[in-house]
């Protein structure tokens, strides 16, 4: 039988770290999709996970076994993900270049006929990247957690430490600034 | 109505747009797949920091403290260094002044006695 997480909290806290692992090992993937959230590039991928694990196992002392673990790392996770986006939006205008063919075709399919252009497509996906490259942190963290993840406002608040009131406002500039990158977008391709 | 002007006058739907990537989005969830032992890099970087994070623990605090006994040696060491100076030029002036004071009477009562 596999030990619980709160036996290994325990043991890692009374020194052994080598029962972290099976921590590691339990929660990685769930990790792996929420880095993947933010950034692009798979080594930072690899490096936000990373900073992630070796935070937890630092502040493990502080968790306090109210909530499930996982709920604990998660916030943590989320957090951290918040770090790089603030650290690395002096990139997100250099980020934006022309749309791709596909992405072109995907938008102009959209005006023609909305209804037709496919949800499922790559391009469509790219596109959404796209915009959320270009958004604050504040904005793509907002946008990303309530609008694609379908997470309510209370949950974001608690894995954000933002309170409930900004949570709101904070999901009221984000839709308007991905309107006006929106905008942008469409200005450059059809104005 | 122009190709131009409708595809502008259709491009106002923003909500349609924004929903529609977002829709998108939600229906293409990131991978979740994990590199290869990746948990062995963690473990390692925690093998590593382990013994880091003991001197580091002792270390910062330390050279905090022996900078801090060191500038209030120095501030010690000036304020002695001064006061003495000051407490020797004080002796001097002093000796000179009961000199001064003192010397033309006792002398005239040397001469008197």
């Amino acid at each position: 039988m596999e030990p619980s997480d709160a036996e290994l909290i325990t043991a890692v806290l009374r020194g052994d770290s080598a029962s972290f692992e099976p921590l590691i090992r339990k929660y990685q993937s769930r990790v792996f999709a929420t880095a993947r959230r933010y950034a692009r590039r798979e080594s930072e991928v690899e490096d936000i996970v990373q900073e992630i694990f070796l935070k937890a196992y630092q502040k493990l002392g502080s968790f306090r076994g109210e909530a499930p673990f996982e709920h604990w790392l998660m916030r943590l996770a989320v957090r951290t993900c918040y770090d790089f986006l603030r650290g690395h939006q002096r990139n997100r205008e250099s980020a934006f270049t022309d749309l791709t063919e596909p992405e072109s075709n995907w938008l102009e399919q959209f005006v023609v006929q909305p209804d037709s252009a496919p949800e499922d497509a790559s391009a469509a996906r790219q596109l959404v990247e796209r915009i959320l490259v270009q958004l604050s942190p504040a904005a793509r963290m907002v946008i990303t957690l309530l609008e694609i993840e379908g997470r309510s406002v209370k949950e974001i608040a608690v894995l954000t430490g933002w309170s409930v009131p900004l949570v709101k406002v904070r999901a009221f500039r984000a839709r308007a600034e991905m309107r006006k990158v929106l905008k942008n977008i469409a200005k450059e391709k059809y104005l | 109505m122009g190709r131009q002007a409708r595809l502008n006058e259709r491009l106002m739907d923003w909500n349609q747009l924004q929903s529609k990537l977002i829709a998108a989005a939600r229906k293409n969830p990131p991978s979740d797949h994990v590199p290869y032992a990746f948990e062995k890099r963690i473990m390692s970087h925690l093998a590593a920091m382990t013994p880091q994070n003991a001197w580091a623990l002792w270390g910062g605090p330390l050279w905090r403290a022996a900078l801090s006994c060191l500038a209030i040696t120095l501030l010690c060491g000036a304020w002695a260094f001064a006061s003495d100076r000051r407490a020797d030029s004080s002796n001097s002036f002093s000796q000179d002044f009961e000199s001064a004071v003192y010397a033309p009477p006792s002398q005239h009562a040397e001469d008197v006695w």
